[in-house]
């Protein structure tokens, strides 16, 4: 498996770190309900086919990063700053 | 049709003729009172547990493939009891004590070889920790010994006791844990079931969960509809997707663990090791294969099948532990999809939706859980209670905090436990 950094190009699978599904990216206010925390750190859709996770480009520039992924195929099939997409600069 | 010596003394002399299939073939009838989905380990002694021990009989279970494709026949067969926690600790104990009597429970041969289990300590720190795990395994009624370095040579003279960078230090040794076949559990399971009446429907996948005012009504599948007002979601890395249908979402995230064997060699390994530094363990099958695996890949798949890098660290960390291993050919590798919950402990409980109940979140441990998981489903399908020994796998533990039980203490991440 290679994962295509945006800033340092493909690279090994090896140099990323897994941290989970994307939606860590939309964390709650500090007194969203249970529920919400809930969702948020637990509750995962873990689709089979099509999705998106959050990885950190540990061995390679540092940044983390949104992949688009087959959890069927294992095939990588976008890759994306975190940054851009919290800030809403991507989707 | 029962097993006995004789039986197979008879059957030795006039070739064989007389053995008959170990279960029925049925078609799906269009209503039961319970239908279990998932014909997995836990889905099958679940149904035997409801005829055997509440007497219930209209039972199905479901199963998309056939009988032991999933993890169930995957695994790498470790039976154990050695967990640390209260609420994991009483049931992984429970579980040990039925697979001791297990065979002479279905009158079938799951090879139950309770060869001993050794977790090695390679630092002080790491030895406390065993030490204080010893204790509590022996306060929980199973049983543990601290081994030093020189009892650990006594078992074990074949690893690298020269290793500077992974010194062995000890290991805590647990006698009555093993292996089992895991084939046989499934199939010794799927053969009482069937004795007692429940149907056993294989190629038969579930596509849909019946609901009507909260109140579960039965289950859409590519063989039909079928009607049931109690119905078990057992289907380990399909649990998900399963309790999508239902408009469940889990706290589970789907997992791919790799396994593999080697040609077949004399008996070299008696026990079941496993190294503390890198994820590494390892025993030899009766048929002389050695049998290891290490940690998931660490990324979300449903693939059933892994990646290279991950095959790189386990084969280092066996050579690294026991280089006398290192000359054996590997003749297949394989991956199960692990259901891996934000604690690392499992769930057996009501879902919400009247009738409809769920068994999930085994990680990569539910092997050994099979008799115990089966009898505590089938205690709460049947009494609308839980189980005293399952009693802490709760599925609001995650929402309230209350009951947590992370053995590995790393935290709400689904693929570290
Ligand atoms: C490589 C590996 C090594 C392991 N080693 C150990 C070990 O040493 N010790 C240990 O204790 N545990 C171990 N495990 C874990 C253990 O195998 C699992 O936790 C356990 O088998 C899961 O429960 P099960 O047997 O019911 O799952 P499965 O056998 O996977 O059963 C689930 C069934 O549900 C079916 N299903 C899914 N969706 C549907 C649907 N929509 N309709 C109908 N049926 C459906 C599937 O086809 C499957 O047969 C290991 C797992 C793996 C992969
Ligand atoms: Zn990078």
């Amino acid at each position: 498996m290679r994962i295509t950094c945006p800033l340092c190009g493909e690279r090994d699978r090896r140099e990323f770190y897994y941290q989970g599904a994307a939606v860590l990216l939309e964390r709650p206010a500090f007194d969203a309900s249970d529920e919400a925390w809930d969702g948020y750190l637990h509750l995962r859709d873990n689709p089979a086919g099509k999705t998106r996770d959050l990885w950190y480009h540990e061995a390679g520039c540092g940044a983390w990063v949104v992949v688009t992924r087959d959890t069927v195929t294992h095939a990588v099939l976008d890759c994306v700053l975190a940054s851009d997409v919290a800030s809403g600069a991507r989707p | 049709m029962r097993f006995s010596g004789l039986r197979v003394l008879k059957e030795g002399l006039t070739g064989n003729k007389g053995w008959r299939p170990h279960w029925r073939d049925p078609d799906p009838k269009p209503d039961y009172d319970i239908i279990l989905i998932g014909g997995g380990g836990h889905g099958l002694s679940t149904a035997y547990y409801l005829a055997r021990t509440y007497g219930l009989s209209r039972i199905a279970v479901l199963e998309k493939g056939y009988i032991g494709g999933g993890n169930v026949g995957r695994n790498t067969t470790i039976v154990r009891a050695n967990y640390f926690l209260p609420g994991n600790a009483e049931f992984y104990s429970h579980s040990l004590k039925l697979w001791e009597g297990l065979e002479q429970e279905l009158n079938y041969n799951v090879m139950l070889s309770q060869r001993g289990l050794i977790n090695l300590f390679h630092s002080d720190g790491q030895r406390d920790a065993f030490a204080r795990r010893g204790n509590a395994m022996i306060n929980q009624g199973d049983d543990a010994i601290l081994l030093d370095r020189e009892g650990v040579r006594d078992h074990l003279p074949y690893l690298d006791f020269d290793n500077t960078r992974f010194p062995i230090y000890g290991g805590l040794y647990h006698p009555r844990g093993g292996t089992a076949r895991h084939d046989a559990v499934a199939w010794g399971y799927a053969r009482g079931a069937d004795q007692r009446g429940v149907d056993i429907i294989q190629n038969c996948e579930v596509t849909g969960i019946d609901i009507a005012g909260g109140q579960v009504r039965g289950v859409q599948t590519t063989r039909g509809a079928i009607r049931a007002d109690k119905v078990g979601i057992v289907v380990a890395g399909r649990s998900g997707q399963v309790a999508a249908m239902a408009g469940l979402r889990l706290p589970i995230e789907s997992h791919v663990l790799q396994a593999f064997v080697t040609e077949g060699l004399k008996p070299i390994i008696d026990h079941v090791v496993s190294f503390g530094m890198g994820h590494f363990y390892i025993s030899q099958s009766d048929k002389g294969g050695l049998v290891f695996g290490g940690d998931l890949d660490f990324y979300a798949s449903y693939a059933a099948r892994g990646n290279l890098p991950m095959v790189e660290h386990v084969m280092e960390a066996g050579m690294t532990l026991m280089p006398m291993i290192g000359k054996a050919r590997v003749l297949r590798s394989w991956g199960g999809i692990m259901d891996m919950t934000p604690d690392g402990s499992p769930i057996i409980d009501r879902t919400g939706i009247d009738g409809l109940y769920i068994d999930c979140g085994w990680c990569y441990g539910g092997f050994k859980a099979v008799p115990a998981s089966g009898d505590c489903f089938a205690h709460l399908i049947a009494t609308d209670r839980p189980h005293p020994a399952a009693a802490g796998f709760r599925l609001d533990r995650f929402r309230t905090g209350r009951g947590l039980m992370d053995e590995e203490g790393t935290g709400a991440q689904h693929n570290l436990h």
